[in-house]
């Protein structure tokens, strides 16, 4: 990573030698041409003021940027004799935009010249390709997507001249586009070609439309669409553009799909803990996802008011706190409530839900029906380009990483604990494991905490990606529910293929069929599968009839 | 439990089932029609209304008991039977005004709306009375044969049943949602006018749907008390209490599960299409797996098992929302969910086994006193 952006750095320090100097190095008449065109920004003939443009871009002199600015910005005037004159912003005094001496004349009497919206256009180009010269990488990087939105013939010339000093790989490649969009309507054969080549070089799908175009030979004024060979290319930059979109699109897939995944298996993860073990089936678990987000809501309210400077740390502070309550709401459950319908599964179901609607009304009445804004922490916000057109966003990276660390932890916890061994003996078999002198109401009671602070864990990863409002958890219930049929109960490895499977089914199905009919296949196909396998993906094998 | 005996009603029963029939089928109505509204006596038109639609859940909690109370199966989907029958009736109600909407073009309006040209396959034939009503029996059974075969067949059941049905009517709302299914989307089905052409903002009409839903009331009573009271309903307390049992017995579960099921999907089908003119509107929300859970706990609330608590529970319940979300709409969930709660924890066999324990417990004191 280091060396990295040392590299980078070196690159950049190259660039910046690399960086023609045209105010020193300019020689009389090039000076000449400048103070004249320069001049001619203040003509009342449009003609006059566009070739005066196109001179400035020509010459590429980043002096040319003061006159250019203020002209956009209607402070450029004529003094009616030849000279333009720039107003200061706040209309006081004014300077010769070429001399840069004060005017002393009258400001009243000054004129405007004739800037129409073709004008302005220009104008914004020819800046554009003005701040191309510009040391910064970044502003470079900024100028060249203005022209890429707005290609105009006259900002070829420059394009030119800049792509041929540029150092950075980015702004290159926006350059070549941005030449190749204008070449593109080239009247020369043989730059069009080019073109063509370039784009589907590029690998950019914004050009499809276009490209499209010249297939179909659309245009029929313009005659060299006839031709065969750019027809051709055109076909083969098309196909190579669809080919290249697909592997993208799979791709972006994936990564969501492994997002959605990861965001179902953590509220899934506790449901599953807790039906194993207790057969009792948590319709209040949504609601501990809830409780997880608005502690992380909470704890960010706290930390922007008594350390914002500190302010992004609230996420991870809010992780362990976030547990800890849930995990307290849970274990109060249990003991209040769930505890005294052990062996009715279906009471228990309506029980829960009562708590749900319960909880759901209480912060409600706390915080407002409506969403709370949890924002993401710096390090969370932004996300970067793997390819062009596949963006990993930090946020969903972070949350599947912090599955990955949630689902290790867990796994520690059943497998090297005290604890972890008496939930796995309960879970296979109650009688023999209470028989053997495990507390199996106290183990129920631990992993009903265990089970609603993963969940709390969940909803503090839930408010990165989504709204966080009263009824977050019944966006997830059901789905959640999917996963642990799914994946069957008592096996950590059903629960992570479950969740997984129904997330990457969701994504690469959406594409086809929406969102809606993605989400009715999946349940079809769930309730087929338990035609299959009604315990689930990994059954526990036990000698049960049931 | 219910009474054991094979007869349908014991004639104490029979006195008690005559009058509450006709006090909800005659003498409701008459007081609303005959008397004028400043008679003490009189019936406003809202109370119709308000008790239409009680009557319609008290059936679906009856179908809902049939299900669970008697075979011990908890199904979370019977909101989307209910809005099927509800749907078919709503087509009907839709075609009978084609011309008359806002647009007087003959298809809905929604579908003038989407730019629709020609009605799509599956709303022909709703123009007539007859066909839509054999479509509210058909559309919930049938797909519940389905369905239930195949969830039974692979001996689904206990939370896993539920969970599964709660999935299946929450994808038939996401379906139901969507524009392009065909049944008006978000605002489902609406703006009815007439039906059979008797207008439905008239009052006659009104008590005509409600004395209509009081005599479905009555008809569902008999028919659930008739299967639970016949051989038939003997097995299906079999399969509740143990379903392995049955099974070693000789009997296929299979069989009588789908039968009840399907038979406890279809009144609830009647019901929902009972419930649709009398409120004037249908739409996906119905199918909203809360909805699902709350008629479960109407007939928790009367009574599992005892077919008459079950409508006493659906009033019970949907009486004290009708109240509390005009009184005090902040609580009403906290009461709602107290009543979920406290049902399940404190009142297993309802209001009906609360009433049976206290006249117990009183019996037994008199006869400690003697």
């Amino acid at each position: 990573m280091i060396r990295l952006t040392r590299i980078l750095f070196a690159l950049a320090l190259v660039g910046l030698l690399r960086l023609p100097a045209p105010a020193l190095a300019a020689d009389a008449p090039e000076a000449d041409d400048y103070a004249k065109a320069v001049a001619g920004l203040a003509s009342d003939n449009r003609q006059d003021l566009l070739a005066s443009l196109e001179t400035l871009a020509r010459l590429a002199d980043p002096r040319a940027q003061a006159p250019l600015g203020a002209l956009a910005d209607r402070r450029l005037k004529s003094d009616g004799a030849g000279h333009a004159i720039i107003v200061s912003k706040d209309g006081a005094t004014a300077v010769d935009a070429v001399t840069g001496e004060n005017y002393t004349g009258p400001l009243g009497a000054l004129s405007d010249p004739p800037v129409n919206n073709l004008v302005r256009q220009h104008i914004s180009a020819v800046i554009s390709s003005l701040a191309l010269a510009s040391p910064d990488p970044e502003q470079r990087l900024a100028a060249a997507r203005e022209l890429a939105d707005r290609p105009v013939e006259s900002a070829r010339a420059g394009l030119k001249k800049a792509l041929a000093a540029e150092t950075d790989d980015r702004v290159k490649s926006l350059l070549e586009q941005t030449l190749a969009q204008i070449d593109l309507k080239s009247p020369d054969k043989a730059a069009r070609l080019a073109a063509i080549k370039a784009i589907g070089d590029s690998g950019n799908s914004d050009f499809l439309p276009a490209l499209r175009q010249v297939v179909d030979r659309q245009d029929k004024s313009d005659l060299l669409n006839a031709d065969g060979d750019i027809a051709e290319a055109a076909a083969r930059a098309v196909s190579s553009l669809e080919r290249r979109d697909l592997a993208v699109r799979a791709a972006r897939d994936f990564f969501f799909g492994a997002s959605l995944g990861s965001v179902l298996l953590l509220a899934a993860l506790g449901l599953a803990i807790t039906f194993g073990l207790m057969g009792v089936i948590n319709m209040a678990h949504g609601e501990m996802l809830m409780i997880g987000a608005y502690v992380a809501y909470v704890v960010q309210e706290f930390f922007s008011s008594h350390f914002p400077n500190f302010a992004d740390w609230y996420l991870p502070a809010a992780i362990p706190l976030a547990f800890a309550v849930t995990a307290a709401v849970g274990m109060l459950l249990e003991r209040t409530i769930i505890r005294h319908l052990y062996g009715r599964p279906l009471e228990t179901l309506l029980a829960t839900w009562g708590i749900s609607l319960v909880l759901i009304q209480t912060v409600r009445l706390i915080f407002g029906a409506q969403n709370v804004e949890v924002r993401n922490p710096a390090f969370l916000s932004g996300g970067f380009e793997l390819v062009r057109g596949l963006t990993l966003t930090y946020n969903r990276i972070g949350i599947i990483v912090f599955v990955i660390f949630v689902v290790a932890l867990t796994w520690l916890l059943l497998n090297r604990t005290p604890l972890g061994l008496s939930i796995r003996a309960v879970t296979q078999a109650r009688s023999t494991a209470a028989a053997m002198g495990i507390f199996t109401s106290k183990v129920d009671m631990w992993t009903f905490g265990l089970g609603s602070g993963i969940a709390g864990l969940g909803g503090v990863a839930l408010t990165q990606v989504g709204n966080v409002g009263p009824e977050l958890g019944q966006s997830y219930i059901v789905d959640s529910f999917m996963v642990v049929v799914l994946g069957g109960v008592g096996k950590l490895a059903g629960t992570i293929f479950g969740a997984l499977g129904l997330g990457f089914i969701n994504k690469y199905l959406e594409p086809f069929s929406g969102a809606v009919l993605g989400k009715i296949i999946v349940l079809v196909l769930v309730v087929v599968f338990i035609q299959k396998r009604p315990q689930g993906i990994f059954a526990l094998k036990g000698r049960t009839a049931e | 439990m219910a009474q054991n005996s094979t007869t349908l009603l014991t004639p104490a029963a029979w006195t008690a089932f005559g009058i509450a029939a006709t006090v909800l089928v005659l003498v409701v109505p008459v007081l609303n029609l005959a008397l004028p509204a400043t008679s003490a006596l009189h019936v406003p038109d809202y109370m119709i209304a308000l008790m239409g639609k009680f009557l319609c859940y008290a059936m679906v909690a009856l179908a809902i008991d049939l299900i669970w109370g008697f075979t011990g199966i908890l199904s979370l989907g019977h909101g989307m039977f209910f809005a099927l029958g509800g749907y078919a009736m709503g087509m009907y109600l839709m075609r009978e005004i084609a011309g008359e909407g806002v647009y007087r073009s003959q298809l809905p309006d929604f579908m003038v709306f989407l730019d629709w040209k020609e009605l799509p396959w599956y709303w022909h034939g709703f123009e007539h009375f007859w066909f839509a009503m054999l479509m509210v029996i058909l559309a919930p059974g049938v797909f519940a044969l389905v369905f239930g075969f195949f969830a039974f067949r692979s001996r689904i059941k206990g939370v896993y049943f539920s969970i599964i049905t709660q999935a299946m009517t929450y994808a038939a709302m996401l379906l139901f949602f969507r524009n392009n299914t065909g049944f008006g989307g978000n605002n489902g089905l609406t703006d009815f006018k007439h039906i059979l052409g008797f207008s439905l903002l008239e009052s006659r009409t009104k008590v005509g749907l409600y004395a209509a839903s009081a005599l479905a009331l009555a008809g569902t009573f008999l028919l659930c008390r008739f299967v639970t009271a016949s051989k038939l309903g003997r097995v299906l307390t079999a399969i509740r209490d143990a379903e392995s049992r049955v099974m070693f017995s000789g009997y296929d579960p299979l069989r009588y599960k789908l039968f009840v099921w399907t038979l406890s999907a279809v009144l609830c089908g009647i019901a929902g299409a009972l419930y649709v003119p009398q409120v004037g509107i249908i739409n996906p929300s119905e199918m909203h797996p809360g909805n699902s859970i709350e008629m479960a706990i109407w007939a928790a609330v009367g009574g599992r098992g005892t077919l008459v608590g079950p409508i006493i529970g659906a009033w019970l319940v949907n009486g004290a929302k009708s109240v509390f979300t005009v009184a005090f709409p902040d609580l009403w969930l906290y009461f709602l969910g107290a009543i979920f709660i406290a049902t399940t924890l404190f009142l297993p066999d309802g209001v009906v086994g609360l009433g049976r324990l206290l006249s117990c417990r009183k019996k037994g004191r008199n006869r400690d006193r003697s």
